[in-house]
């Protein structure tokens, strides 16, 4: 069921309906219900796999909270006869014996997503490997079927399971309350990667029906099918043209694929999570935001505080700080500090947690070369930029034109430029190709196509380009519109008229200019892959 | 204090640490600085900073972080 489903439109016209006529204290349940409803729908197939992570995570959970309470319950009654060195030692076993558990459940969690996920990615390497040391003996392909949004349900769970460990939350009693915080179908396929302590606030409390709160919610979810569905899907058709056909949509096309796609993943990904935040909120629950305006950063550091912060902070939690600080790094510290001495030394652990998470990065997005080579692509353009910070720095200061506008404006422009080259990774499987269409670009002698009418062959006409451009612009004025708070805020305080002619203007503009019918294909979300 | 309002310096020179109360919150320190401050404070002050431990509470001010340091060392 696709959230540009008419199907899943009903659902959701039905859920809320029920959702605020029911007793409060069944709203979480039917949320429950109905997720489990929405994965069904989506595949009965994929039921066991969600199932499994949810229980083995929520008793390992309740394992590690037992184990802590009993070891706090134990430490307060004998306060006074224990020594501070006895106390080390009972808590140093107790901590081994969560840390058994945490291990056993991660790797087991871990293991069902490299098995479906990144099986035949592994068998295909190794199998290239092995022909090209002349063996005639092939590894066979695993026959998977990839459970949707298991990459963002797994983490999510994972994240759990490291706040459990940490202490940073307490366990959840309740297995199906658990079980919905997994599940909760609006951000099952696409995120946000949400936390327990920030989701448990207001995931299970009942809602009362706040007219404001709703209204606000379901505007959101326009804006975000528009964003979808008259942009993403628009511009998908050109873009999966040019794509598709590498030999004949290279040189000055590869500027127009970068553009295009780049504006597409926005509009895409922003557009789905709108739908999903907006959706929640109209339930009164909220969830944690995944973008802050990232095409407006002035640096590729800026630009992944800004865009997909979820993941991005997942990363920065559950992996590079665990990696940083952990013994082997310090060990490693100690080492490259003794050889290279104090400055370059203590940078080089730095830069190789740094190189863990963006090889992870990567790998998350899926399983082949080209996420990991962009990946390890934005990890090479921070670490230099990292390395040139002081130079920077020093530039700023003594340049007072640096302060000026135009300057951020051309720092803005040419982050975006950086991350429309190296979002070129997305679109081909081999990275010779990405090579040779981005190169392409260079000199290219076929610049006249982007005058000459070539842009109207891509499935596109003239209309479709000017509705692009027209909702492009839109986008960006409700971004820079956002720079002065809610934008929600600021049309509920227009007059009514106003405000209706706005909604209704949109809804029209949705159905009426949405990408729909032969030629179009209201596909799922880029990110639904992930 | 003073040891550690040193090395906060070092990182930042152009930042106030001993009035700035937001320095997560408000973006001064990102994550490469956080660790570079962890490498840093554990070398002067022999604590083990975990990463349980790498909260905005904890990092927001210098004297957040002290508060971290002393707890940390009381635990040792």
């Amino acid at each position: 069921m696709l959230f540009t489903s008419y199907e899943f439109l009903g659902f959701c016209a039905v859920l809320l309906l029920l959702y605020y006529i029911i007793p409060k204290k069944a709203q979480w349940p039917l949320l429950l219900i109905a997720s489990y409803a929405f994965y069904f729908i989506a595949g009965p197939q994929f039921l066991p796999f969600i199932a499994a992570t949810t229980l083995t995570v929520y008793l390992t959970a309740r394992v590690m909270q037992s184990i802590a309470d009993k070891q706090s319950a134990y430490l307060k009654a004998h306060k006074e006869e224990l020594s501070k060195e006895e106390k080390k030692i009972f808590k140093d076993k107790q901590k081994r014996k969560k840390l058994f558990w945490f291990v056993l459940c991660l790797l087991l969690n871990l293991g069902i997503l490299a098995t479906v996920k990144y099986a035949n990615f592994f068998i295909t390497n190794i199998n290239s490997a092995l022909t090209s040391f002349g063996s005639k003996n092939v590894l066979s392909f695993v026959n998977v079927i990839i459970p949707l949004g298991i990459s963002f349900y797994t983490f999510q769970s994972i994240g759990y399971l490291i706040d459990v460990y940490r202490g940073t939350v307490k366990a959840e009693k309740n297995v199906f309350k658990y079980a919905l915080f997994v599940s909760f179908f609006p951000q099952l396929v696409q995120g946000p990667i949400g936390r327990y302590g920030d989701m448990s606030e207001t995931l299970y409390t009942p809602h009362k029906f706040d007219s404001k709160q709703v209204g606000f919610g379901l505007e959101r979810v326009l804006w975000g099918y528009f964003k979808k569905v008259v942009i993403a899907d628009r511009l998908f058709v050109a873009v999966s043209t040019m794509i598709g056909d590498p030999s004949t949509y290279n040189g000055a096309y590869s500027i127009v694929i970068m553009l295009f796609y780049t504006i597409q993943l926005y509009a895409d990904f922003t557009g789905g999570i709108d739908i999903t935040i907006g959706l929640a909120e109209s339930m009164g629950i909220r969830l944690s935001e995944n973008f802050d305006r990232p095409y407006f950063s002035k640096s590729l550091k800026e630009y992944w505080r800004r865009w997909h912060i979820s993941m991005c902070s997942w990363f920065r939690d559950y992996l590079f700080y665990p990696v940083s600080v952990s013994k082997p790094m310090q060990g490693i510290t100690k080492f490259s500090k003794k050889v290279f001495g104090d400055k370059v030394g203590k940078r080089i652990p730095l830069y190789l947690s740094s190189a863990i998470v963006w090889f992870s990065t990567g790998i998350w997005h899926g399983a082949s070369w080209n996420f990991i080579v962009w990946g390890m692509a934005n990890f090479a353009v921070l670490m230099i930029s990292e390395e040139f910070e002081p130079l920077y720095k020093k530039f700023n200061d003594k340049f007072k034109f640096t302060k000026s506008f135009p300057y951020t404006l051309f720092r803005i422009l040419r982050t975006f430029a950086l991350v429309c080259a190296l979002n070129l990774f997305d679109c081909y499987v081999s990275i010779a190709t990405t090579g040779k269409i981005f190169f392409s670009a260079f000199g290219a002698s076929n610049y006249h196509v982007l005058f000459d009418g070539s842009l109207l062959k891509l499935g596109l006409t003239s209309l479709d380009y000017i509705i692009i451009l027209c909702g492009v612009l839109l986008m960006l004025t409700v971004s820079l519109l956002k720079g002065r708070g809610s934008v929600r805020e600021q049309i509920f305080r227009l007059p009514y008229p106003v405000r209706f002619m706005i909604y209704y203007g949109l809804f029209l503009i949705i159905i009426l200019m949405g990408a729909y019918g032969i030629g179009y294909d209201a596909s799922q979300f880029i990110y639904n892959q992930f | 204090m003073e040891k550690l309002l040193e090395i906060l310096t070092d990182l930042h020179s152009d930042v106030d640490f001993e009035t700035e109360e937001n320095l997560i919150d408000d973006g001064i320190l990102d994550s490469m600085d956080i660790i570079s401050l962890i490498t840093e404070i554990s070398e002067e002050y022999d604590v083990t900073i975990t990463a349980k431990d790498i909260i905005p509470a904890n990092f927001n001010s210098a004297k957040a972080l002290y508060a971290l340091i002393e707890r940390l060392s009381d635990e040792d």
